[in-house]
């Protein structure tokens, strides 16, 4: 029982990083029907934001490890990513938006490998080892462990959502990203700026891949330019196991999958973990085709 | 018609210059030095073997070339970078064979590119030494393919008996990496030592190169109560899992396999990875002469003390360059015969006599890591 409690506890930390990825997929999606597939490497580009910033503070400003660093670090690693997703959106997307949706969907693939190549001419293509942001403790719970860190994902994660629920359901732009998403031609009409709704999305959901990729280096202090890979494709997974373009089904989504891969490895053999995650997305979408959350309809969010 | 003309010429020109590069690539280059190939993971996952290993090659070719180079000629080093990835260590090799023309090949650390790059230089008849791949089937692979280091058959009774024997350990568990030859081959013969000593391996978990989160299965390993968890992997996992298995607040002891021996052990692992033992080829700390005098050359010139990738690579430049001499010939067969017939040949790692399996039979070191340094903890002889 104990074992099963702490691997929930791992399956769930895990599951947070992948849900935060998955919410920048779906929103994407949402709104353009497109899948992203650069998205994985925003994150891996947030983490090595991070990494630098990071450095940064330590050398120039005296480095000891505080919760203060960490919110520098994730705000500036944020804050770049976002620009770096308004780049993306204008440099590469945007020209293609009247293009067929098979050219746009070609081009993100390009600006993934792109992502990924230029990462490793410019970090190198060894590993780096993130700096520890926060001193690291570890709770116990009877048998069971938390560590701070385990806590601080969590947390970090639970704010940044509610943060976006609260930009979707409560502002101005929000109602205008769920108006184009409903229909991107009425809502040109209505006079909502378009191209600014979806430069926002794309600022949005990076800023959200920059601080999984600070999460995930605080976490499992290793990054490398290929690091977005996987993590991209099981987010991508993930948002399409809670239903494409539809907020809380990525957070579940994500969770799911998290917690899938941490019982299989723990139960059964590391060999199957990647398997896993495929045959949960194959066995929902037999039964379910528009994933947990999704409806058939074209509302979204 | 004069148009037409022009363009012929154009089209004879380009067809010219074609010829001229195609012929320029297949030529031969004339044998004005003898050409070593090295294939090495410069970048990647193990970026510093790699680095270690080609400061060792480096150094041994310097010496060589200041005392004169080989058979009149200097040697030339052709240094290929496999990103730490077996497919571009096979491509390594195809390229310093047949675009290079290479007469011997030193490399690679990890045996699963070792093995991938292997079978390409047995076809070609291109005698290759490896420096530091331990597992059993690498110089199986043919007559051409050499090591100047103990194999894991021997790596693995060494941990075994230290374990249980010097640690007392009666629960042991394995965290192996399974996509990995070297790790895999090492778990097995650690397996069976450590049954065949009375000990028990209470649970064995896996998990694949370049994996970041360990945690599951250090919640099944704690399950399983065992008082120590041997880690056959390369060092950027095990500093990683180190810090995880503390964090879970599981107290046992870490053993490793040579695939530790990292400046980036430490580092990464950081106060978890203090009072782990693993396996080594040689320590800094040893006062033999040979030892000293490579330490603190390798100091001068990179200003860290070398972990052992850099000087078995010196080693087994140095015996492949002695052998190029003796046989007086940088042709694949003359070369072969003179590494097969390697006697005492001193090295930094340990004297190195090539049994008829192209192997080397040489004690180990056991090292602990204190204050986070390397301590000599105790020699384990063959």
């Amino acid at each position: 029982m104990e074992q099963f409690v702490q691997q929930l506890i791992n399956g769930l930390s895990l599951g947070t990083i992948y849900a935060l990825i998955a919410l920048g997929y779906t929103m994407v999606y949402g709104i353009l029907r497109l899948i992203n597939f650069a998205h994985g490497d925003v994150y891996m580009v947030g983490a090595f934001f991070g990494y630098y910033v990071a450095r940064f503070i330590s050398t120039q400003l005296g480095y000891v490890p505080s919760m203060l660093n960490f919110f520098l670090v994730l705000a500036a690693s944020m804050a770049g990513c976002a620009i770096l997703g308004f780049v993306i959106e204008r440099g590469a997307y945007r020209p293609l938006r009247r293009a067929p949706r098979l050219n746009a969907l070609i081009t993100a693939i390009g600006i993934s490998l792109l992502l990924e190549n230029l990462g490793q001419l410019v970090f190198g293509a060894d590993p780096k080892d993130f700096p520890n942001l926060i001193p690291r403790t570890t709770l116990s719970i009877g048998v069971l462990t938390v560590s701070n860190i385990q806590l601080i994902v969590v947390a970090t994660a639970i704010v940044l959502t509610l943060g976006l629920e609260f930009i979707v359901h409560r502002t101005k732009m929000g109602t205008a990203m769920r108006a184009v998403s409903f229909s991107g031609d009425a809502a040109g009409l209505m006079g909502i700026n378009i191209n600014r709704v979806i430069s926002f999305t794309f600022v949005l959901g990076s800023a959200l891949a920059a601080a999984a990729g600070i999460l995930v280096g605080l976490y499992n202090p290793k990054i490398d330019p290929l690091m977005g890979i996987m993590p991209g494709l099981k987010a991508f997974v993930a948002a399409v196991l809670g239903g494409i373009g539809n907020i809380p089904g990525a957070i579940l989504g994500g969770l799911i999958m998290g917690t899938a891969e941490t019982f299989t490895v723990g139960y059964l053999s590391s060999t199957y973990r990647d398997a896993i995650t495929f045959v949960i997305l194959v066995a929902v979408l037999l039964f379910r085709p528009t994933g947990l959350l999704g409806t058939p309809a074209r509302s979204k969010f | 018609m004069i148009e037409t003309g022009k363009k012929l010429r154009r089209l004879s020109a380009c067809v010219g210059l074609l010829s001229l590069v195609v012929l320029a690539a297949t030529c031969a280059p004339q044998d004005k030095t003898i050409r070593i190939g090295v294939f090495s993971s410069l970048t990647g996952n193990t970026a510093t073997f790699g680095i270690s290993s080609k400061y060792g090659i480096q150094m041994a070719a310097d010496e060589w070339n200041s005392r004169g180079g080989l058979l009149g000629k200097p040697i030339e080093l052709i240094i290929e970078d496999d990103q730490s990835k077996p497919e571009e260590a096979a491509l390594a090799i195809t390229k310093l064979i047949n675009q290079n023309k290479v007469s011997a090949i030193l490399g690679e650390i990890a045996s699963s590119r070792t093995l991938a790059g292997a079978p390409i230089a047995q076809r070609a008849g291109i005698p290759l030494i490896t420096p530091a791949s331990t597992n059993p089937k690498v110089t199986k692979v043919g007559d051409f393919i050499f090591r100047v280091c103990y194999t894991d058959s021997f790596q693995g009774v060494v941990c075994a008996r230290f374990a249980v024997q010097k640690l007392g350990l009666k629960r042991l568990a394995i965290l192996k990496d399974i996509k990995n030859d070297y790790s895999i081959g090492l778990a097995d013969y650690f397996r069976q030592n450590v049954q065949a000593l009375g000990a028990q391996i209470v649970t064995e978990e896996s998990y694949s190169e370049g994996d970041t989160d360990f945690r599951a299965q250090i919640t099944s390993m704690k399950a399983a109560n065992p008082e120590g968890i041997f880690i056959p992997g390369y060092y950027t996992e095990a500093g990683l899992i180190a810090k995880q298995v503390a964090e879970q607040n599981l107290n046992v002891r870490l053993i490793g396999g040579d695939g530790w021996d990292s400046p980036r052990t430490v580092e990464i692992g950081g106060a978890a990875v203090e009072g782990a033992f693993f396996c080594n080829h040689y320590s800094a700390e040893d006062t033999a002469r040979l030892v000293q005098d490579f330490v603190a050359m390798f100091k001068k010139k990179h200003n860290e003390v070398p972990d052992a990738m850099a000087p078995l690579s010196y080693d087994a430049a140095n015996l492949l360059f002695a052998a190029i001499q003796s046989a007086g010939s940088a042709e694949g067969h003359a070369i072969r015969d003179a590494i097969a017939s390697t006697k005492d040949f001193p090295g930094v790692c340990g004297s190195i006599t090539i049994d008829a399996e192209r192997n080397a039979r040489k004690s180990a070191i056991m090292l602990q890591i204190s204050g986070g340094k390397l301590k000599k903890y105790d020699v384990i002889y063959p």
